[in-house]
C-alpha cells in the first residue's frame, strides 16, 4: 500500500525526521489559509500515488496567499497519469546546497534490506544507478541485527560528510530504517534529502510503501487500505471487493483459473493461439463454489469481454464444487458469454455431470481448450 | 536417497488442530509420510488425525524423533513457529503459510542459513518424493517416481505440469515450490546443486514466472559450472504488463527488471531448452522437439 506523502510526512515527523514546514489543503480557500501560516516562498504539491507528477504539472511554486490558492486550483483540476489528487501538501520551499537521494529497499536478490544512497538525489536514481554505478552507495543489512548505527554511519561518510554533518544525517538515516521497521515498509524513499545552505538535512520529498502482507499488524491503516488508488481500474477495484487477485488486461478474452503460475500460463497459451486475454484472474489454489461464481460475475460484467475461459486444474480444489460455482451463475444471474470450460483433476466426473445437467461441456486438456478460447469458442 | 524427504523423513506439523493442518496431515499420512508429532500452542494433549499434539517442539522432540517440519501456522504467528523449528535443528522446514510480512521471511531466511537448516517456501505447495513421502499440500495422484527433478514457484502450475509428466511416462525424483514470494529460503540455484549431487535424479525441470532474478541466477549458474544434467524449463508470465502484481507476491515486473522475456533469454543462452507452453516439456526432457499437437 503506497502512501501518500503527506502521510509519509506525519510518521517521519513523528519519528524525528526533519520534513518541510507545511500543510495539507484540499480546496483553493484552504490552501490560502495554509500559506499564511508557512509563509514566504512555498511549494506546492499534487497528492497523488502516481509517480512523476513533477512533470506532469503537479508541482508548483508560490509566493502569496492568492498565488497559493491559484496554484492549489489549477492542480486540482489535473489529471496525473489518470489520477486525480484530491489534495495538495503546501511546504515551505528549502534554501537547497546539495540534493541527496536515499532509499531502504528490500533487496530481493540479496535476501536482505539494503541502504541506497547518493549524492545526486532529485533525479531517477535506477538511471544513475546504470550510467554511473560509482554514483551510487549501497549498504546491505543483516537481517537479523537490521541497521546499526555504524551501517548509517558508513553510508554517511560514503557520502562525503564528516563531523556534526556526519552525526546529523546517521541520526536520519537510522530513524527512516526505524520508520521502515514501525510499518512494515517495502520502501522508505527521500528523493531529495536536501542539504540545506545552513548545512542542515531535510527529506523534502518522502515515499513510503507499506507492505500489504503486513497489514494485519497496522489496524490503523485498514481502512485507509481500502482506498483505491488511480492505479487501479474500477473492474479491478469491483474484483478486489470480492477478494479475487485481479488485473486487467486489454483483450476481450476473459480468464479464470486457479493458481497464480497456472493463470499466467493460461493467459500466455491464449496469446500463443492468437487470442487476446482480457484480465489475469486467480480464484486461488484452493478455491471454491463461491469463488469461481465471484470471478465469473465480475468478469461478465465488463462490456469488452467477449467469452469467458475457466481453466481449472483441481487438487486440493474439486470439480463438481467448481461445476457448482458455474451453474449457480447460470442460474442466479444468468451467463452473459459463451464459456470455455476446461476441468481436470479432482472429482473430475462429478463436475462434468453438474455441467452437463445444466447444459454445459467441459474439456479435459488445456491446450485444446486455451486454443478454442483464443478462436472464439468455435 | 533423494533431496530433501524420503521415507525416513519424520515430521512434525506446526499448527497441527487448524483446518489447513488437520485435513493435509491426514492427506499426508495417506500418501504414507511419516507424521511423528503436531504442535499447536495450548492444545497439547490432543490427538489429530491419530497425531499426538504438543504445546511447543522442544517437548514434541522429547516423547518422538522428528527430523522435518511443516509450517501450516496462519502468517501473523508464521515466523515464530518456523524460529521454533529452526531452532531445534528441524530440517526441512517446510512453510506453507501464505501471506507472510516479508520483513518475517527475510528474518526467517537469515536465521535457518545461519542455523545450516534449509527452509521450502514460505509460500510454497511444498516438497514430494513421489512413492516416498509428501511434506506438502499438492495431490499425490499427478506424481509418479522416477529420475527428473522439479522445481518451480507455483503451485497448480506444477502440478499440472508434472501430471503431463506422468501421462507422457516420465516420473520424478523430487518436485517441489520454491514459493510465490519475494523471499524463500530454497531458491532455483539451492535445488540445482542438490540435484547435481542426487543419483536418482537424471534431469532437471525449471518452472519459473516473472518477477525477481532466481531465474537468471539458474542460468548463470548452470553456464558458471557446466551443470553436466539436460535443464529444461518453462516461465509463465509472457503477457503480464509491468507493475502488476500477478497473484503471487513476488510475481511483479518492476521498471524493466523480472519480464519473462528477459528470463527465457538467459535460461537458453545457458543451454537450457526453454519451452513454448508447458505441454512441450515432455518431448524436451525426451531430446525431441517435436512441434506442439494441437
Amino acid at each position: 500500500m503506497k502512501l501518500f506523502e503527506f502521510e509519509a510526512k506525519s510518521l517521519a515527523q513523528n519519528l524525528g525526521i526533519p520534513v518541510p514546514k507545511g500543510a495539507v489543503a484540499s480546496n483553493g480557500e484552504e490552501a490560502r489559509d495554509a500559506y499564511k501560516r508557512i509563509g514566504g516562498d512555498v511549494v506546492v504539491k499534487a497528492q497523488v500515488l502516481v509517480a512523476g507528477r513533477g512533470k506532469a504539472g503537479g508541482i508548483k511554486f508560490a509566493s502569496t496567499s492568492d498565488e497559493t490558492r491559484e496554484r492549489t486550483n489549477e492542480i486540482l483540476g489535473l489529471s496525473i497519469k489518470g489520477e486525480r489528487a484530491k489534495k495538495v501538501l503546501i511546504e515551505q520551499k528549502l534554501s537547497t546546497k546539495r540534493e541527496l537521494y536515499v532509499s531502504i529497499v528490500q533487496d530481493r536478490a540479496n535476501r536482505c534490506q539494503t541502504v541506497l544512497a547518493s549524492g545526486q538525489g532529485g533525479i531517477d536514481i535506477e538511471q544513475v544507478a546504470r550510467e554511473t554505478p560509482e554514483r551510487v552507495v549501497r549498504h546491505r543489512l543483516d537481517q537479523i541485527f537490521g541497521m546499526r548505527s555504524f551501517d548509517a554511519r558508513d553510508v554517511a561518510l560514503r557520502l562525503g560528510y564528516t563531523g556534526q554533518q556526519l552525526n546529523m544525517l546517521t541520526d536520519i538515516l537510522s530513524n527512516l530504517y526505524r520508520l521502515s521497521v514501525v510499518y512494515d515498509a517495502e520502501l522508505v524513499e527521500s528523493n531529495p534529502l536536501v542539504e540545506t545552505q545552513d548545512g542542515k538535512f531535510v527529506a523534502a520529498d518522502l515515499r513510503v510503501i507499506m507492505d500489504d502482507n503486513s497489514l494485519f499488524r497496522h489496524p490503523e491503516f485498514q481502512e485507509r487500505s481500502k482506498e483505491v488508488s488511480g492505479e487501479v481500474t474500477p473492474l479491478e477495484a469491483k474484483a478486489r471487493e470480492r477478494d479475487l487477485a485481479f488485473v486487467e488486461l486489454d483483450g476481450n478474452v476473459g480468464i479464470i483459473g486457479n493458481g497464480a503460475g497456472l493463470v499466467m500460463a493460461t493467459i500466455d497459451l491464449v496469446k500463443h493461439f492468437g487470442g487476446n486475454p482480457a484480465n489475469f484472474c486467480d480464484v486461488g489454489g484452493g478455491a471454491n463454489a463461491d469463488h469461481v461464481a465471484a470471478a465469473l460475475d465480475v468478469i461478465q460484467s465488463s462490456e469488452k469481454v467477449q467469452l469467458v475461459f475457466i481453466n481449472i486444474l483441481a487438487g486440493i480444489t474439486r470439480c463438481d464444487e467448481v461445476a457448482k460455482g458455474i451453474v449457480e451463475v447460470k442460474k442466479v444471474v444468468g451467463l452473459k458469454k459463451p464459456l470455455v470450460i476446461r476441468m481436470s483433476g479432482t472429482n473430475q466426473e462429478e463436475g462434468r455431470a453438474i455441467l452437463k445437467s445444466a447444459g454445459l461441456g467441459s474439456l479435459d486438456k488445456m491446450d485444446e481448450a486455451a486454443k478454442m478460447a483464443a478462436t472464439g469458442g468455435l | 536417497m533423494p533431496i530433501l524427504i524420503s521415507r525416513r523423513t519424520r515430521a512434525i506439523v506446526a499448527g497441527i488442530t487448524g483446518n489447513q493442518g488437520s485435513f493435509h496431515t491426514k492427506l499426508m499420512l495417506a500418501y504414507g509420510t511419516q507424521i511423528a508429532a503436531g504442535v499447536t500452542p495450548g492444545k497439547g494433549g490432543a490427538t489429530v488425525q491419530g497425531v499426538p499434539t504438543y504445546d511447543t517442539v522442544a517437548a514434541a522432540l522429547e516423547k518422538t524423533d522428528a527430523n522435518a517440519s511443516i509450517i501450516f501456522v496462519p502468517a501473523p504467528h508464521a515466523k515464530e513457529s518456523t524460529m521454533e523449528a529452526i531452532d531445534s535443528g528441524l530440517n526441512p522446514v517446510v512453510v506453507i503459510t501464505e501471506g507472510i510480512p516479508a520483513r518475517d521471511a527475510m528474518i526467517m531466511v537469515a536465521y535457518a542459513r545461519e542455523r545450516n537448516v534449509v527452509i521450502v517456501g514460505p509460500n510454497t505447495p511444498g516438497v514430494i518424493t513421489p512413492g516416498e513421502s509428501k511434506l506438502g499440500i499438492m495431490p499425490g495422484d499427478v506424481f509418479s517416481p522416477g529420475n527428473v527433478g522439479l522445481a518451480s514457484r507455483s503451485g497448480t502450475l506444477t502440478y499440472e505440469i508434472s501430471q503431463s509428466l506422468t501421462h507422457a511416462g516420465i516420473g520424478q525424483s523430487t518436485c517441489l515450490g520454491i514459493g510465490g514470494d519475494p523471499f524463500t529460503g530454497l531458491n532455483f540455484v539451492d535445488v540445482l546443486k542438490l540435484f547435481r549431487e542426487d543419483d536418482s535424479t537424471k534431469s532437471v525441470v525449471l518452472i519459473g514466472e516473472i518477477g525477481g532474478s532466481a531465474e537468471e541466477d539458474a542460468a548463470r549458474y548452470i553456464k558458471d559450472t557446466g551443470y553436466e544434467k539436460p535443464v529444461v524449463a518453462y516461465v509463465a508470465g509472457r503477457a503480464a504488463p509491468p507493475g502488476k502484481r500477478m497473484g503471487h507476491a513476488g510475481a511483479i515486473i518492476t521498471g524493466s527488471e523480472g519480464t519473462a522475456a528477459a528470463k527465457i533469454e538467459s535460461l537458453a543462452s545457458a543451454g537450457v531448452k526453454v519451452a513454448e507452453v508447458p505441454s512441450e516439456l515432455p518431448n524436451l526432457l525426451r531430446g525431441r522437439t517435436a512441434p506442439l499437437q494441437v
